[in-house]
């Protein structure tokens, strides 16, 4: 290496990594620290309990609850987004009828990007304010259309702790369907137009097309959507909290809730929190990693 | 700007983009030596100062920017400059007390006046079991700033010390004084020939006359349905006494399910069970349910008087909301009519670390003259402690209502307090039953039971400290 890049690289390099260590790494490390603790966080006072957090957090119901609402965010949401977006950037790359020998999409594919990718440009925060509004009971846009076709009473959505939990998962899949299909989309248009039109030869139809060719070679793709919202499933706590804020009658709780609301929320536990917190880290970790295992397959490239 | 500002603005920025798991931790460890009371301003107590505040020492202070906003606070700090022309005021306000303060309170470098309240508000459970909080009993017997020859104490509402008070200790100034009632439009019900019921039982008679009208009797915010909890409770005292609300407030065995609080809560079954709701109700927050109430849809709403201004947008012109009690179960009710739930709120707090307590102390002192609370009652239309404050004062619609309600209620008002002592208790335990009781999920012994259950878990945390209250 020339004497002269030394000085340059590291002052490119050392800057974010300490911004990285200092705002990332060392919270995190806090965390564990302070889990052990009673911290009620208006104070520095603060004594070792050990590990009796956790073995509060063991029988606690409303974590347990919580817990259970994340395990069927992470079963339903990547499975209904990823097949969602799949089928949308198939649709727009080659779901085209015109010019039977080519490969293109259906007419105005550049439209339905932008739409698809429109809840992608808003903030949760917008998101979850927007739905509100069309899942309100007397005013909103959804009950107005139920109303209109003739339902007398339609349900209380958020009200309902039938409904409330899948209304907010609802609004996830919808929030993140558009960011995969711009994902799928361009990694699509990666793929090789002969493959395509070798099987469409071969008279294969557009489900196997997707079963056979696209699937298999958008497989790194996926697997790496698959982690990221598994990873957004144990998450949700932005809608949620804006959305029921884990009502009613704790239905639509999620963990990230659950330890806001210990420390800022109703209490401030801030030991307590910490020690939930702890908890996500290590489930979060372990959905990560076994994603990855279970999706391993081996790379095909192109030549 | 450089770049090394650029740098630290980003990482500022990306401090406070962290998620919650970040800001739980950012600042743990960070100072925390008990640094006792070095580098406090102290100065000489005398006749005119009766705290001892050093003039020239500079006071921060915190308003939670919410529905009163903060040009009502802007104007205290003048009036304390004005006596104190060489100290310097450093004002804020956020929605978000909890979450800007918390770091400096663990630094031990708090400000010196805190208006801890809003969603964000620091639960003050912790507080005080901390010691975080500075004792004000010196404020309640200064004397008062424009009123000869009384002490502060004297100036009061009655129930504000004791509302603040946590064993037995004044450590918490609410300034405002709240009402909580069922809400009514007069005009509606004069447009209708309606009157306002006195028992329950002609309540529910006119419910079914308002719903055979076409008009939903009930709409409440389904999204926060402790505020149902209100009336219901209401009833109960009302019935049984204030010893009612005394056992729920000192988590006594089985308080919720007393006599008192069965008899209540199978009477406002009734309104669930008859379909007096207006549909939908429970999939209504607060501001989406008031509205309604507001467009006509609904007749009664439960509230606090917060509601007039709250609603100022969007109500319609000659609306007239007018708050009443609830109504009386029957001859049997140890309280009459006109008993109403009052009680000061709107918390104001100085940190026990700051470092002018004497000088937050004064700035409570100028906002519980009689100039202060004037200037606030006009600024928002809102009830301080201070009596008197509203004498010469022209209020809008709502408020003479409370006000009245106020007078007529007199020495019969009722409180109760396990709302501040455990914050959890009310917020999310009996929160979510009143969600599962007035959408007709659970019958009123399966409520009381699961209210109940809740005060037990907070009962058996030995975690959460215990506050008892003698009356």
């Amino acid at each position: 290496m020339r004497h002269g890049r030394l000085p340059l690289i590291l002052s490119f390099l050392l800057p974010p990594l300490a911004v990285y260590g200092i705002f990332v790494l060392s919270p995190y490390l806090q965390a564990f620290q302070i889990s052990t603790t009673d911290w009620l966080g208006y104070s520095a006072q603060a004594d070792q309990v050990g590990l009796a957090n956790f073995r509060t957090l063991l029988h606690d119901g409303y974590v347990w609850n919580a817990l259970k609402n994340n395990a069927i965010l992470l079963a339903v949401v990547p499975v209904v987004t990823i097949a969602l977006g799949l089928f949308f950037a198939s649709m727009l790359t080659m779901g085209g009828r015109k010019g039977r020998a080519g490969v293109t999409g259906v007419r105005g594919t550049s439209v339905y990007r932008l739409v698809y990718f429109f809840p992608q440009v808003l903030s949760v925060v917008i998101i979850a304010l927007l739905w509100k509004e069309i899942y309100s009971p007397t005013s909103g846009l959804l009950n107005g259309a139920l109303r209109a076709v003739g339902l007398a009473e339609p349900p209380a959505w958020l009200g309902d702790p039938r409904f409330a939990f899948w209304c907010v998962l609802a609004v996830m899949v919808w929030s993140n369907v558009g960011f995969y299909v711009v994902l799928f989309g361009a990694a699509m248009q990666a793929i090789p137009r002969d493959i395509y039109e070798a099987v469409l030869l071969d008279g294969a139809s557009r489900a196997t097309m997707l079963r056979k060719i696209t699937i298999p070679l958008l497989w790194d793709t996926i697997q790496v959507a698959w982690i990221y919202l598994a990873i957004a499933a144990l998450d949700g706590f932005i809608l949620v909290q804006l959305m029921t804020n884990g009502g009613p009658n704790f239905s639509s709780d999620v963990i990230g809730l659950r330890m806001y609301d210990t420390s800022f929320g109703s209490e401030n536990k801030f030991g307590y929190a910490s020690a939930i917190g702890v908890a996500m880290f290590f489930l979060t970790l372990s959905v990560a990693v076994l994603a990855l295992r279970t999706a391993r397959r081996d790379r095909i490239e192109y030549s | 700007m450089n770049r090394r500002e650029i740098l630290r603005r980003s990482a500022a920025a990306g401090l406070l983009a962290t998620p919650a798991a970040g800001l739980l931790t950012g600042c743990a460890t960070s100072g925390g030596d008990d640094k006792g009371d070095a580098g406090a301003y102290k100065g000489t107590k005398s006749e005119q100062n009766p705290l001892g505040v050093k003039e020239d020492a500079p006071l921060e202070v915190v308003i939670f920017n919410g529905g009163f906003g903060e040009d009502y606070a802007k104007a205290h700090e003048a009036m304390y400059k004005e006596r104190y022309p060489k100290a310097e005021i450093k004002h804020s306000a956020t929605q978000e007390i909890s979450k800007t303060l918390q770091p400096r309170f663990v630094d031990g470098s708090p400000p010196d006046v805190v208006n801890n309240s809003g969603a964000g508000q620091i639960d003050f459970n912790g507080l005080v079991s901390q010691n975080a909080l500075a004792d004000l009993s010196d404020l309640l017997a200064a004397p008062s700033l424009d009123a000869p020859g009384k002490t502060v104490k004297d100036t009061l509402l009655p129930g504000t010390v004791e509302v603040g008070s946590y064993d037995g200790k004044f450590l918490v100034l609410n300034y405002t004084y709240t009402v909580y009632g069922i809400w009514h439009s007069t005009k509606l019900f004069a447009d209708r020939g309606w009157t306002y019921a006195k028992t329950w039982d002609e309540h529910i008679a006119l419910c079914r006359q308002i719903k055979a009208a076409g008009i939903a009797p009930w709409t409440y915010a389904g999204l926060h349905p402790r505020y149902m909890s209100w009336p219901l409770i209401s009833t109960a005292i009302k019935l049984g006494g204030p010893s009612v609300a005394l056992a729920i407030d000192n988590l006594e065995p089985n308080a919720w399910k007393s006599d008192a609080m069965k008899t209540a809560a199978d009477a406002w079954y009734q309104i669930v069970k008859d379909k007096f709701i207006l549909a939908g109700s429970p999939g209504l927050d607060h501001k989406q349910s008031q509205t309604a109430w507001c467009q006509g849809k609904a007749a009664f709403i439960s509230c606090g008087s917060w509601l007039e201004s709250e609603q100022k947008d969007v109500t319609p012109a000659g609306f007239n909301m007018t708050v009443a009690p609830t109504p009386s179960l029957g001859s049997g009710d140890k309280l009459p009519f006109e008993a109403i739930r009052g009680t000061a709120g709107e918390p104001f707090m100085v940190p026990a670390k700051a470092k002018n307590t004497a000088g937050g102390l004064e700035y409570f002192r100028t906002m519980l003259s009689r100039k202060g609370a004037q200037d606030f009652t006009k600024k928002v239309a809102s009830l301080p402690v201070v009596a008197g404050a509203t004498d010469g004062v022209e209020l809008p619609f709502g408020l003479a209502t409370v006000v009245k309600a106020l007078d007529a209620s007199g020495s019969n008002g009722f409180n109760w307090v396990y709302n501040n002592y455990y914050r959890k208790l009310e917020r999310n335990l009996v929160d979510a039953a009143c969600g599962e009781f007035f959408s007709g999920r659970i019958s009123p012994a399966e409520f009381l039971d699961q209210c109940q259950k809740g005060a037990d878990s907070i009962a058996q945390d030995t975690s959460v400290k215990k506050y008892k209250r003698a009356a």
